[in-house]
């Protein structure tokens, strides 16, 4: 098999948001990868605290008691932001990288239609859809649990 | 792309979907408890941390199941992710190797330390009972 030729990554991460004028899908792109990398860190501190169940209630109480109050209040919502935009631009990408919302292939005949104007609309469906559950989410966050 | 990471990058996909069903059950008994009360996941009452809701999950065998599972395919996601954002800065080939094995063994180790806290509290959550 041919060997790939690789081209130096001259913008690093600084690519990610200021690589070249952008769409929309651009910035969620930026957003799918911070809020990746920012539950992958939950989630391993996650591990960690909830393991405290395995060693009786005080413990468990006490390991709650270390991460309760508004500051983590707010952090867990934070969480859950992330989640929720994630997994829902998540499923917009797994459905464009199988090839599904791009449109027919077609002649590139004048003006061109481009896969993105097609699966575009899915994007903004997504997003209010985690937009809603962001404030459900929040609504039970802020204030059925705080009453 | 190698045969290897077509499959790695398929499993990546397919565990990202995992992760969707399972956290989403998760994040609906944790933080939606208020909205959309699920007595089945919290069946001692509406604060999902009270220890008898705990306990509770710990004697179903899906709660524990599902929580292994998310575990496993949350990390293989998480790591699997890094790794590939890691690479595109180009590290040097032995940096790379590095890198794969650090995750690695960060991912392993975690996987086996989170299923045997479950499993221990399943255990006790077990002998609670009676």
């Amino acid at each position: 098999m041919p060997e790939v030729k690789r081209y130096p990554n001259r913008l690093g991460i600084k690519g990610w948001l200021v690589g070249g004028k952008w769409g929309p899908e651009r910035y969620l792109y930026f957003l799918h990868r911070v809020t990746g990398l920012g539950l992958l860190l939950y989630l391993l501190m996650h591990i960690v605290v909830v393991s405290s169940r395995a060693f009786g209630q005080e413990q468990w109480e006490w390991a709650m008691g270390r991460v309760s109050g508004p500051v983590f209040l707010v952090g867990e919502f934070l969480v859950f932001v992330a989640f929720v935009f994630h997994a829902l631009n998540g499923v917009r990408l797994v459905l464009v990288e199988l090839g599904i919302l791009t449109g027919k292939a077609e002649d590139p005949v004048f003006p061109y239609r481009s896969s993105v104007n097609v699966q575009r609309p899915f994007m903004i469906v997504m997003m209010i859809l985690a937009a809603i559950l962001i404030v459900l989410g929040g609504y039970d966050f802020f204030v059925l649990v705080a009453h | 792309m190698s045969m290897k990471d077509t499959k790695l990058w398929t499993w990546h996909m397919a565990s990202g979907v995992i992760i969707l069903v399972l956290l989403g059950i998760h994040m609906l008994a944790m933080h939606m408890s208020g909205v959309m009360p699920l007595e089945r996941l919290n069946p001692a009452g509406d604060n999902p941390l009270d220890w008898a809701n705990v306990v509770a999950r710990g004697r179903e065998v899906s709660q524990v199941a599902g929580y292994i599972f998310l575990v496993g395919f949350g990390l293989f996601h998480g790591l699997y992710g890094l790794k590939n954002i890691l690479f595109e800065l180009n590290p040097a080939p032995g940096l790379k190797k590095l890198i794969s094995v650090v995750l690695l063994l960060l991912g392993l180790g975690l996987f086996v330390f989170g299923a045997w806290s479950a499993v221990a509290a399943r255990t006790m959550a077990l002998s609670v009972s009676g």
